[in-house]
């Protein structure tokens, strides 16, 4: 650390050869006795000496500048700086007093620092000094705001700076500079600014803390336009994570949708099959990280063909081993494939250790869009959405499209009939089987970027699996969709409004509710069936 | 049920429902447990090689009280066809309405020296919710357990039941309902200690809970209740009452044309069922000295399934061994080999239904009849019934499946 601000104290000494001397008569003041002279004298050396203040401020900041007499010096180790010309005094001279700091002024300092940062070449500096400003800006950097906004050629900086400009601008002595500052600072969205312009409209003691009413009436509206736009923004955010979370139960649905569909099967190892599709991501990202550790980001892309493949052969093995002889007895294959689940999970806790394994984002998946600050979507969510689509689109592909998928369709409707007419119906519960554990495979790979990896994963997603296929009807790809679609957002737009317990529970009456009135679920099938 | 014109008394028909043999077994198992268990508990010294321990006290005693879990399972599930993943909810009730009675009973020997139960201080509550009045009086206690979870079955069971819910359908419904359930309990919000549950318990109608004494009347209790709910459910299911619920097991639709009405039927074994579940529970939490909301946990309710699958459905002694071969294998691998109990369980689950669709009690009837002993008519004849039955369901479950 110490040596790190060497090497920076070094490249500023160096750039500062090229810079002007200070003028002793404006730091001087910096000396001076209480902090509202020593903010006075901050402001006033920033306003004249701008880019050669930069370095004296950063000491004062650090708390090395210091008085030599009448002469303000940085003391730098043994090494005695003079503050007005930046160069070494040789011989180092008696420091006489040290120009203490307190937390007021190192907050004055910190954003008369950032100010002083605008007028950097760098486009980048600049941006992030004015964001830095633009969260918190007092009226005493005015004038540099004013100078750094007529300087300012980019359109995005100029805005954020007119922002920065508007919240010092509250803290002005004039009406009408308020009233301006008050009007401009309604377009913002950003929760900070409610804080600022909140106390505009409150009384303290019986009086206003505004005292012009025009600036109050203009704070209030602005209040208004800025809640609306918050609140508007947390909606659009909830909606987002409903439909992130609608994807995930999708996922985890569909190939449920098939199996039950197709077998009358409720596969209760249906979450194990998810568990089985995430370590398949975590062994990928293992075997890249030591096979090809440069192509390490791109893990993900052979964990989606590894993680439906395991899957399904494990839903391969399942249904050849144990549920094939189970056919008609929906409750005992119920029975047996929670036992299976049972076995999964042991054989998981033995193989990968009962402790959570690690699976990282992929750089390309980390980090998030900023639609507004309070409206983050990150990555790795917006990419899931879109990987479900993917896979619902195939799957709907697969059943519409290919011969395979007809058969599958013929047996879901009625079984005995599509016997007859030659649909080999074994070999088709086989293959609708692994199509199903399978995309509970890339359910799992999917999840693994989002939610921890560990041996009970799957459990946590069969209640919730198991709804949505209950909610959307058999054999329904659109009932599948709707459902999970409807399930996600009315649990997250709930979770806002009751905490995440109670939704939950909501969620689950409602369903219970639901079925009360259509046992069929939303999309019933049509046509001829035996009912028993 | 339309009362039938009872010449025979009830309780003549009662006692017809075991026959002597079966008697006998129930007198030898009171026997033992009422007089054998307290003696051997109480009286010999710990050195004496049939000295009973604490531990097996609580042990069986916690076992008894699955038994009655896993009888009040087979009722609905062997004899109703009605699979309930949710019978974890209806113990776990029963359990905490009586814990809230032994709660009170610690009275001031809390850590807090509070009225109030601890987790209530600790949630800086100044009083008893609404739900907790009365809780203090054992008799209130018990009429709750009775009533509160039979009444949650009646309402759930008369709404699912009302709407023709069956099948897995039903299955995931109850499972549903004990895991939002586990949900509300794990709030503190809601009243019953949440994560923690009921716990450190110290007096039951002033007894110490942890004497040797009261072990063994509590294990009497469970004995006896155990034997009560035996010859409630033979009773039942050898009445008129058990053929048509057996009937609606195996074809529902033809019993509806019949005229007879399957929601009351149904409703009325899935109360009774839920309701014994609740007396289990009651039982179970003084003797095991915990109630948490993990007993609501899917998996529990799910293993409760197969203590009746192992033992053996549709024969009520079935359910009772299942749930002891079950229960002590689980205390036995989870101390000598806990890594290969979810091994064994798995397995179980899929060898039980696989190959033992009749349980322990199907293979022995299965090796009795192969040594060509046809003893007499009635154990010769469950299987047979049981095989018919397991066709029709089959063709019943394949017009459903598609």
């Amino acid at each position: 650390m110490r040596t790190i601000g060497f090497f920076v104290f070094g490249w500023l000494l160096s750039m500062s050869c090229a810079l002007a001397a200070i003028d002793p008569a404006l730091l001087r003041p910096l000396a001076s006795d209480g902090n509202d002279a020593k903010i006075a004298a901050i402001t006033a050396l920033a306003d004249g000496a701008q880019r050669e203040a930069l370095p004296v401020l950063k000491s004062m900041l650090k708390g090395s500048l210091a008085l030599a007499g009448e002469r303000v010096v940085i003391v730098d180790g043994q090494r005695v700086i003079d503050a007005a010309t930046n160069s070494e005094i040789i011989p180092a001279p008696q420091v006489t007093e040290s120009i203490g700091i307190n937390n007021r002024l190192r907050r004055e300092l910190a954003s008369t620092l950032a100010a002083l940062r605008l007028f950097s070449g760098d486009r980048e500096i600049r941006w992030e000094a004015a964001q830095e400003l633009a969260s918190g800006a007092d009226a005493e950097l005015l004038p540099l705001l004013e100078k750094a906004l007529a300087s300012e050629a980019d359109a995005e900086i100029k805005g954020t700076l007119q922002m920065a400009h508007a919240q010092a601008s509250l803290g002005s002595g004039d009406a009408l500079v308020r009233l301006a500052a008050v009007r401009l600072l309604g377009a913002s969205g950003d929760p900070n600014v409610l804080q600022l312009l909140g106390p505009l409209t409150e009384k303290r003691a019986g009086n206003w803390i505004e005292p012009d009413s025009a600036v109050r009436a203009a704070a209030g509206t602005s209040i208004r336009a800025i809640e609306n736009r918050l609140a508007f923004a947390e909606n659009v955010g909830r909606a987002f994570t409903g439909v992130s979370l609608a994807s995930i139960l999708l996922l985890a649905a569909l190939g449920l949708a098939i199996t039950y569909g197709v077998m009358g099967v409720i596969n209760m190892a249906h979450g194990e099959l998810l568990m089985v599709g995430a370590y398949s991501a975590w062994a990928m990202q293992s075997v890249f990280q030591a096979y090809f550790p440069n192509l390490v980001d791109w893990y993900l892309l052979a964990a989606i063909p590894a993680g439906f493949l395991t899957a399904a052969l494990v839903g391969v093995l399942m249904e050849r081993v144990v549920i094939r002889h189970l056919y008609g007895r929906p409750l005992e294959t119920l029975l047996a494939t929670w036992g299976i689940s049972l076995f999964l999970i042991q054989v998981a806790r033995t193989v990968f250790g009962a402790q959570n394994v690690e699976v990282a984002n992929p750089v390309w998946m980390a980090g998030a869009i900023e639609v507004m600050p309070n409206l983050l979507l990150p990555w790795n969510r917006i990419i899931i959405i879109g990987f479900s689509i993917a896979v619902l689109a195939a799957m709907w592909a697969i059943l519409n499209l290919s011969r395979m998928g007809m058969f599958v369709r013929a047996v879901t409707q009625n079984r005995p009939m599509a016997g007859c007419v030659g649909v080999p119906t074994g070999r088709i519960d086989s293959m609708a089987f692994a199509l199903g554990a399978g995309i509970a495979g890339l359910g799992g790979v999917a999840l693994s970027q989002i939610a921890n990896v560990g041996p009970d994963m799957g459990q946590g997603y069969i209640v919730d699996s198991f709804m949505v296929v209950v909610l959307g009807g058999v054999g329904q790809l659109a009932g599948a969709v709707w459902a999970a679609l409807g399930l996600g957002v009315l649990t997250k737009f709930l979770e806002g409004w009751t905490g995440a317990v109670v939704a939950k529970i909501a969620v689950l009456v409602i369903i219970i509710i639901f079925i009360q009135k259509r046992p069929q679920g939303l999309f019933a099938l049509k046509g001829r069936f035996v009912e028993s | 049920m339309r009362p039938s014109p009872a010449r025979t008394p009830f309780i003549v028909r009662l006692g017809r429902s075991f026959d002597a043999r079966s008697w006998l077994l129930v007198g030898l198992f009171a026997a033992f447990a009422l007089i054998a268990v307290p003696l051997m508990h109480l009286l010999l010294p710990p050195e004496n090689p049939l000295h009973l321990s604490t531990y097996f006290i609580t042990l069986t005693g916690k076992i008894l009280c699955y038994a009655i879990v896993a009888v009040a399972m087979d009722l609905i599930w062997g004899y109703g066809g009605i699979l309930s993943l949710g019978h974890g909810l209806f113990f776990a009730l029963g359990g905490y309405t009586f814990g809230m009675y032994l709660m009170r009973e610690i009275g001031r020997d809390g850590s807090y020296q509070s009225d109030l139960p601890d987790f209530m201080v600790f949630l800086d509550w100044k009083e008893l919710p609404w739900f907790w009045t009365g809780s203090d009086h054992f008799l209130w206690a018990v009429l709750l357990v009775l009533i509160v979870p039979a009444l949650i079955a009646f309402i759930f069971g008369y709404f699912a039941f009302r709407s023709r819910i069956k099948g897995v359908y039903f299955s995931i419904i109850t499972q549903a309902l004990t895991y939002a359930a586990m949900l509300l309990f794990f709030r503190n919000e809601t009243g019953f200690g949440g994560n923690n549950g009921f716990t450190d318990f110290k007096r039951i109608l002033g007894y110490s809970i942890t004497a040797p004494e009261t072990r063994v009347v509590l294990f009497g209790l469970s004995a006896l209740a155990l034997i009560g709910t035996l010859l409630l459910a033979r009773y039942l299911v050898t009445s008129k009452f058990g053929r048509i619920l057996t009937a609606i097991r195996d074809a529902e639709s033809r019993v509806m044309f019949i005229g007879y009405n399957p929601l009351w039927y149904k409703l009325f074994v899935w109360t009774l069922s839920a309701m014994l579940c609740a007396i289990a529970g009651a039982l179970y939490v003084p003797q095991v000295g915990i109630i948490n909301p993990s007993e609501m946990a899917v998996a529990n309710s799910i293993e409760i399934a197969i203590w009746v699958a192992v033992g053996g459905r549709g024969t009520l002694i079935g359910a009772v061994i299942g749930a002891f071969i079950v229960n002590l294998a689980k205390s036995w691998f989870t101390v000598s080999f806990p890594e290969y109990w979810l091994f064994f369980l798995g397995t179980l689950f899929i060898v039980s239904t696989l190959w033992l669709p009749q349980g322990v009690v199907g293979l022995y009837r299965r090796l009795q009849a192969g040594r060509g002993s046809a003893q007499d008519s009635e154990p010769a004849a469950a299987p047979g019934a049981a095989v018919a039955t397991a066709a029709t369901v089959a063709a019943v479950a394949k017009g459903a499946g598609v």
